[in-house]
């Protein structure tokens, strides 16, 4: 099959490789349909995330057509299905509580012994996402193998296009669980670093959960106008001072809840900034932090800070005292997409969410890498890049 | 008598005299390494008890075990997995026994891995089972003791915990994870 594969710092290649095959009773493989770039596999292309190996295959928004099932699956061949990005078990103690981003089988047993080292408790599996997170093929690719598809897959509907539902597999959740972080109450207002797709589902997931006001803040035009048609207040801090310019929208309290959904690259010519990225660049540090050390000292006294952007490593000069001097609460982590999924497909049927207007960029998987490389060099115009296996290639035709 | 000023696991001690007494209440010797490794699953001690004590099945989680035959309900002959697709071989006896409890074993006089171990199912509530693995393990001595010493005490405490997960995994969704896409490739994941 053709797959999207990893070969180190902003090199990946369209290669032949191998088709899946099932390996265990639970198991089902997927014919890809439509799967996306996602702005934290930008990180995997600028090198942020370590235990990559040449010949990975990225990918973990992704769905498609059962083919093939295990003993033990639940699927039917020729079910339309969205897959989660998370790999979870639905046995464990954490998948019993629904925490299944938590899960503690996901992640082959040798896999988990680099997540023990640097967190403390191994990570669970991920599509496409390092071995750190179990080495998993992902799903930008012809095919793929999918564990545990009696627990995670969600089967589609007929009627809804595949653009509908693709985003349930990730950003859609994700930017639910963030707003549901958040412990919006009625008439909060929330402010949201990051107008990426994440960021963006957060601001309506905020609405529906009933914030009062919603400030959005990003420095790419196209992204906040988008957030502004969602309802979003908007904050280019290219052009305004941040802090100054929330304090006084929310007269001199402060955001009730402030998201960050921007995560380890963060953008912005700041001192900590800077200061974070010569460290990333010399190993001293990993993660650029300056969206979440703002988001902390805006919030409210008493505030909530919830984060779903993707960190990985050490950070320094995290405002600790602020944080513990005004009293916030901080949550975050890996999405338990398992858990959100039935509600939001809902939730698209009955118009109350809006997904395709995300997709600024259609192309064959075989175009991927240009895309990677648009994708990272223009996040203005790229909001989010579908890519159809199958496809004919438009580099290849022009030739 | 070392005096023990916490309730902390003897393998977790920074005193060398602790995890020696530890090592000797489980060896009646003091050299080797003592290894403690726990895994709470969410499943019946019962349950986790009778697969343990069917050896037979092991090496269905223990990537490193070839194979275990039972030869008494108390002797077991187990097969394990050396460099350059070579074997070593010893008995195991088992020491005590208690229904759903416990197991404790040691290698049988004249193995060339002499080791001891027990392992301890306790019940933790809705959790499910804490399975607590601990292993006494002496390096042997000659040539072929060295060889294996190079193999076991490589990470003879990660090789316990990795075989404890895969246990979890096997036990609670009937099937140990392999993120390996083809047959192939499982293979030699396992090899």
């Amino acid at each position: 099959m053709r797959a999207l594969t990893w070969h180190g710092k902003h090199d990946v290649r369209v290669d032949t490789v191998d088709d899946p095959e099932i390996l265990n009773p639970r198991d089902a493989i997927i014919r890809i349909t439509s799967t996306a770039i996602c702005g934290s596999d930008l990180h995997l292309y600028d090198g942020f995330i370590p235990t990559m190996k040449a010949g990975d295959i990225l990918g973990h928004e992704f769905m498609g057509e059962v083919v093939e099932v295990g003993s033990g699956s639940t699927l039917k061949k020729g079910q339309r299905v969205v897959v989660p990005f998370t790999i979870a078990c639905g046995s464990c103690y954490h998948c019993g509580k629904h925490q299944y981003s938590a899960c503690d089988n996901g992640n082959p047993a040798d896999n988990q012994d680099i997540g023990m080292e640097l967190y403390g408790q191994p990570m669970s599996g991920l599509f496409g996402y390092s071995h750190l997170t179990g080495g998993y093929a992902g799903g930008q690719a012809e095919y793929v193998r999918v564990p545990f598809s009696d627990v995670g897959p969600i089967v589609v509907p007929d009627g809804l296009d595949d653009e509908q539902v693709l985003f349930l597999s990730d950003i859609l959740p994700t930017g639910w669980q963030a707003a549901e972080n958040a412990e919006i109450e009625p008439g909060d207002t929330v402010a949201v670093w990051g107008c990426g797709p994440v960021g963006l589902f957060a601001v309506q997931s905020a609405f529906l959960m009933g914030a009062a006001r919603v400030i959005a803040i990003d420095h790419f035009p196209r992204r906040l106008e988008l957030a502004k048609k969602f309802g979003a207040e908007t904050i280019n801090f290219e052009e305004t001072r941040t802090y100054e310019a929330l304090m006084e929208m929310t007269g001199g309290i402060g955001p009730d809840a402030v998201i960050d959904a921007v995560g380890l690259e963060a953008h912005g010519f700041f001192l900590d900034n800077v200061i974070d990225q010569i460290k990333a660049s010399t190993f001293l540090g990993t993660d650029r932090i300056h969206s979440i050390r703002q988001a902390i000292v805006a919030c409210r006294k008493g505030g909530r800070v919830s984060m779903p952007a993707v960190y990985g490593g050490v950070v320094d000069k995290f405002p600790l005292g602020a944080f513990m001097e005004k009293g916030l609460t901080l949550r975050t982590g890996q999405t338990s997409v398992q858990l959100y999924m039935p509600g939001l497909l809902n939730a698209i049927i009955e118009g109350k969410i809006e997904t395709t207007f995300l997709i600024s960029h259609r192309m064959s998987l075989e175009d991927a890498p240009a895309g990677y490389k648009m994708f990272h060099d223009n996040q203005n115009e790229v909001t989010k890049i579908v890519l159809t296996p199958g496809l004919e290639s438009k580099a290849q035709a022009a030739e | 008598m070392a005096t023990r000023k916490d309730d902390a696991p003897a393998a977790t001690s920074k005193s060398s005299q602790v995890r020696e007494e530890a090592l000797a209440a489980l060896t009646g010797t003091t050299s080797g390494e003592l290894i403690g490794r726990a895994v709470t699953i969410n499943c019946p001690r019962s349950q986790l008890f009778a697969f343990w004590r069917d050896f037979r099945l092991l090496p269905s989680f223990m990537d490193n075990v070839e194979r275990i035959d039972v030869l008494t309900p108390a002797r077991s002959h187990w097969v394990v997995k050396a460099p350059f697709g070579k074997s070593v071989e010893w008995d195991a006896v088992i020491t005590e026994e208690r229904q759903d409890e416990l197991i404790a074993w040691e290698s049988s006089e004249g193995a060339d891995v002499v080791s001891s171990g027990r392992i301890e199912f306790r019940d933790a509530g809705d959790r499910g089972t804490i399975v607590t693995a601990t292993i006494a393990y002496e390096p042997p001595a000659g040539a072929l003791g060295k060889l294996i010493a190079k193999i076991f005490q490589r990470e003879p405490a990660i090789q316990a915990r990795r075989d404890l997960r895969r246990f979890k995994q096997l036990m609670e969704t009937g099937e140990v994870a392999t993120s390996a896409r083809t047959r192939t490739q499982l293979e030699e994941e396992k090899a």
